[in-house]
């Protein structure tokens, strides 16, 4: 099967998804509920991935009131890419709704929301969204339509059959009546949910369409609320100090008395792997907490980074592995070693990329507040509001239905806001908001979250390829020593036998090329440091090996980039049609070097990665300037199968491939001493708008099944430009980021 | 007692006088729409005017700009220029995650006020607020329809 089967395999039912399957609390839905009845659902016709087993469950998901308005609750979490918006928008196709008259919010935590995983997990991530529920939100729309008609039936005294709609209303042509759907969502209450209304055929109203964006307007002008803006009554601020390395834990604060005389604090807590002060206010509670001076003691509890860890004796311990036997990834075929030993010609490579941050802008936060009645509500970004609510409960001692998870718009997340351990915002302020039997916010400044983020991890890989006589390749065989964060969060158990992490080796494996010999191994090396999913994965870095690495071996075979991938593309209509698409949207292929308009001598790129179900094809324009590649123009062609909203994907596309640009330029954090040494955005380089290129988008729609959109932007970026960069200084560039080398012409 | 003046209104802050005006807006005054990304004015999120002018609110202490007139995100429509913005912004849906939104429309505000035409290096100059969900050729596009909209 594919990976990510496999993928989804390894992290069915492990640890830190297995969550209690127990009733949540009541939707909170507050006033307005009407369509809100209790009814039996019929079996789920179960799908691979998502399924439609809550797909009936109106009542959980939509609230229409009486003017009209239409509150969706959405099993994900919108935190700029779309998601709220192109849910609803499939929902208004089916409802026959207008979009605008929808009102979207992230579900809380409950069964009815378990969306992916045959109905029985949810996360935000993995690009999983929208293809896989996209027949679950059709017949979710589909019912809640026919339960309006069926209570205008009942309204006018005519048959069901006689009744159609337009965005918004029930109509009885014979008649010419209209009535609002708001004037009827109560009686549709009352009736049963019909068990077998199915989504409408024929032409699509809203679906393939670009409409905009829900959130767009809340967003210029301040009302968003992002989880760092929450205030409850009575409640204080802490700022926390984590140990210099992760591990130790605060044995004293020396001049705790001191602190506490300082302007509104509260008080001083001892926490794992931290110190906190409690104020009326950040500020306070930060400068507080600042000047504490803390005698860190023997490591314990927590996992711990060595004294000596640095990212220079990591790459140097992958390295060592590098001709380890691992275990192959499962697409392997033919015998690559031996494969290796007959080729004509043999190229090999090693290429490795650095620990990122996430660089989300909002720092991570959670508010915390025990209710006289035994519950807790809790406030926090999030990608997975059960496991965040498995975990306070496990914190706070209550049981989880007795936790309300809110999760707010998210101010960027790229895979930050996953459950990464037990050193997380939320842990901290139930611990706080019990000691001090107040509600607590807790606000990581940006020193506290770079130091304690769950990091993309380092990469590294040996590649190696045999070429024969006639300039093709015969052998593929690449050593993959590492850990992703599959391996490092949901353990070894359920990744096969021998097991594979798949987002160590994807973008290594799993590419499309026809290649008769190919073996991708892993060898399971760990991080001592938490690593976590990062905006494509391993995709992020992967891709980059290989599709700079195969402009190598093009090189070596005499071939141009574009004819070669072509050559080992032969049997697939699908990828030659997108690489058809990105030479036609960037005007032909031309690698370079050559003068552009402005004087400048310019060279071209290209790569194609697989990631999340989709296919891109990328070509980056890239000249030199001081040292450094600019990049002018980046040409994208993606291929989902087919689209929902076509102005929120190329947004997404142009997003990803800015944080994909940004990682392979500028971005680095480099431990020494078991410490991060970037610890603010002043040292910690991301892309600006100086070095923004222009980006040109193309949606191929060739029908394949429905692929990812928030993630498949990233992968083809750094290579492309890496690939332009050897076109125009005859320079491999095979360590992240280009930042630190200084490039010159050929 | 500290008086600044917030949106048009005078506000009475009891806080320290080198408490930064971020803090002030975001959890004295309740204006949370200025939002915390770096505190050491690299990431431009907090960007506010003061009379007119573009600052960084972390790096900015209460007691400086006592008497000036600090204008934040929540009152951006109220000022001719920010209301053409906060438009274009609508009308290109050049928002992803938001975060940064705030700041961007409080330094493009400040530019177009100054420079109602902006050239491209005008508005490289003024805009270096960070954005993680690349929305910068958008929001350079934004900038532009509110120029033509003068």
């Amino acid at each position: 099967m594919t990976r990510l089967d496999d993928a989804l395999a390894a992290l069915q039912g492990s640890a830190p998804l297995n969550l209690s399957r127990r009733a949540a609390l009541g939707a909170g839905l507050g006033g307005g509920l009407l369509l809100a009845l209790g009814i039996p659902q019929r079996p789920a016709r179960a799908q691979a991935m998502g399924g439609l087993a809550h797909a009936r469950k109106v009542p959980s998901y939509l609230t229409i009131r009486p003017d009209g308005r239409i509150l969706l609750q959405n099993p994900f979490a919108e935190g700029g890419q779309g998601i709220h918006t192109a849910v609803a928008q499939i929902v208004a196709e089916e409802l026959d709704a207008d979009l605008a008259a929808f009102e979207v919010q992230t579900a809380p935590a409950g069964p009815d929301y378990q969306v992916l995983f045959n109905g029985t997990r949810r996360v935000t991530g993995g690009s999983f969204s929208i293809r896989n529920t996209f027949a679950h939100f059709r017949v979710l729309g589909a019912t809640a339509r026919a339960m309006l008609l069926a209570a205008g039936a009942q309204r006018l005294g005519v048959p069901a059959s006689e009744l159609s709609t337009e965005p918004g209303f029930v109509i009885h042509a014979a008649t010419s009546r209209r009535i609002p759907y708001g004037e009827l969502a109560e009686a549709a209450a009352a009736l049963p949910v019909p068990a077998d209304a199915e989504p409408k055929t024929g032409a699509f109203r809203l679906i393939g369409t670009p409409q905009k964006r829900l959130d767009t307007r809340a967003k210029s002008t301040g009302q968003a609320q992002y989880g760092i803006d929450m205030r409850v009554d009575g409640m204080l601020q802490a700022a926390v100090v984590h140990a210099p390395r992760a591990g130790a834990e605060p044995g004293e604060v020396l001049n705790e008395a001191a602190l506490r005389a300082m302007p509104g604090v509260h008080s001083v807590h001892r926490l794992p792997g931290a110190v906190a002060v409690l104020a009326d206010s950040f500020w306070r509670a930060r400068k507080a907490a600042e000047a504490a001076e803390v005698a860190w003691t023997a490591l314990s509890g927590q996992p711990v980074v060595p004294q000596d860890f640095s990212s220079d004796g990591m790459r140097e311990a992958l390295r060592a592995q590098a001709d380890a036997p691992g275990n192959p990834a499962n697409d392997a075929k033919g015998d690559a070693p031996a494969a290796l030993r007959a080729a004509a010609k043999v190229v090999t490579a090693d290429y490795d990329a650095p620990y990122l941050a996430h660089a989300q802008l909002e720092p991570p936060s959670a508010t915390v507040r025990f209710n006289p009645d035994g519950t807790l509500d809790v406030w926090t970004p999030n990608q997975s509001p059960e496991a965040f609510q498995g975990i306070a409960a496990r914190e706070s001692g209550l049981a989880a239905e007795k936790i309300r998870i809110h999760s707010p718009l998210l101010g960027g997340f790229f895979g930050r806001h996953f459950t990464y351990g037990n050193i997380h915002p939320m842990n901290q302020a139930i611990r706080l908001a019990r000691a001090v039997e107040r509600p607590v916010k807790v606000i990581w400044t940006r020193e506290e979250e770079f130091a304690r983020d769950a990091y993309r991890p380092m990469g590294f890989v040996r590649l190696r390829a045999g070429l024969d006589a006639a300039g093709k390749i015969t052998a593929f065989h690449a050593t993959v020593p590492g850990e992703g964060p599959v391996a490092k969060h949901f353990g070894t158990a359920r990744m096969g036998n021998p097991p594979v992490d798949t987002s160590a080796v994807e973008g290594v494996a799993f590419k499309p090329y026809a290649i008769p010999n190919h073996r991708v191994e892993w060898v399971h090396v760990p991080h001592p440091i938490n690593v976590g999913f990062w905006r494509s994965v391993g995709h992020s870095m992967n891709d980059f090996f290989y599709e700079a690495f195969l402009d190598e071996v093009a090189e070596a075979a005499g071939a141009d980039p574009l004819a070669f991938r072509r050559t080992h593309l032969s049997d697939s209509p699908r990828h030659l049609a997108l690489l058809d698409a990105v030479m036609e949207l960037s005007g032909g292929w031309r690698r370079g070097p050559y003068e552009a308009a402005d004087g400048t001598r310019r060279a071209r790129g290209l790569a194609m990665a697989s990631p999340f179900g989709s296919e891109v094809a990328t070509v980056a324009e890239v000249s030199l300037r001081d040292g450094e590649a600019v990049v002018h123009d980046i040409f994208v062609a993606i291929d989902p199968g087919r689209v929902v909203n076509p102005a929120i994907i190329k947004a997404q596309v142009e997003s990803a491939a800015c944080i994909g640009l940004s990682s392979a330029a500028f971005e680095e954090v480099v431990f020494e001493g078991g410490q991060p040494q970037q610890r603010n955005f002043d040292t910690y380089r991301t892309l600006s708008r100086a070095e923004m290129p222009k980006v040109h988008v193309r949606i191929v729609e060739s029908g394949a099944p429905m692929g990812g959109i928030g993630e498949p932007g990233t992968p083809g970026v750094p290579p492309a430009v890496a690939n332009a960069i050897a076109a125009l200084t005859g320079r491999r560039i095979r360590s992240l980021p280009f930042g630190k080398h200084r490039l010159g012409e050929a | 007692m500290i008086e600044i003046t917030v949106n048009g209104a005078p506000r009475q802050v009891d806080v320290e006088a080198d408490t930064p005006l971020l803090w002030v807006l975001r959890d004295t005054l309740g204006l949370t729409g200025t939002k915390y990304g770096c505190g050491v004015a690299q990431c431009g999120a907090c960007t506010v005017l003061v009379d007119g002018t573009a600052m960084r609110s972390c790096q900015v202490p209460v007691d400086s700009v006592a008497g000036q007139r600090i204008t934040t995100i929540e009152a951006v429509e109220a000022d001719p220029v920010g209301a053409k913005l906060v438009s274009a912004w609508v009308a290109l849906d050049v928002p992803q995650c938001g975060y940064c939104q705030s700041g961007q429309l409080m330094a493009a505000t400040a530019l177009l006020k100054e420079t109602p035409k902006p050239s491209d290096a005008d508005i490289a100059a003024a805009m270096t607020n960070l954005c993680r969900c690349g929305t910068y050729n958008m929001i350079a596009a934004g900038i532009r329809q509110a120029a033509d909209a003068a």
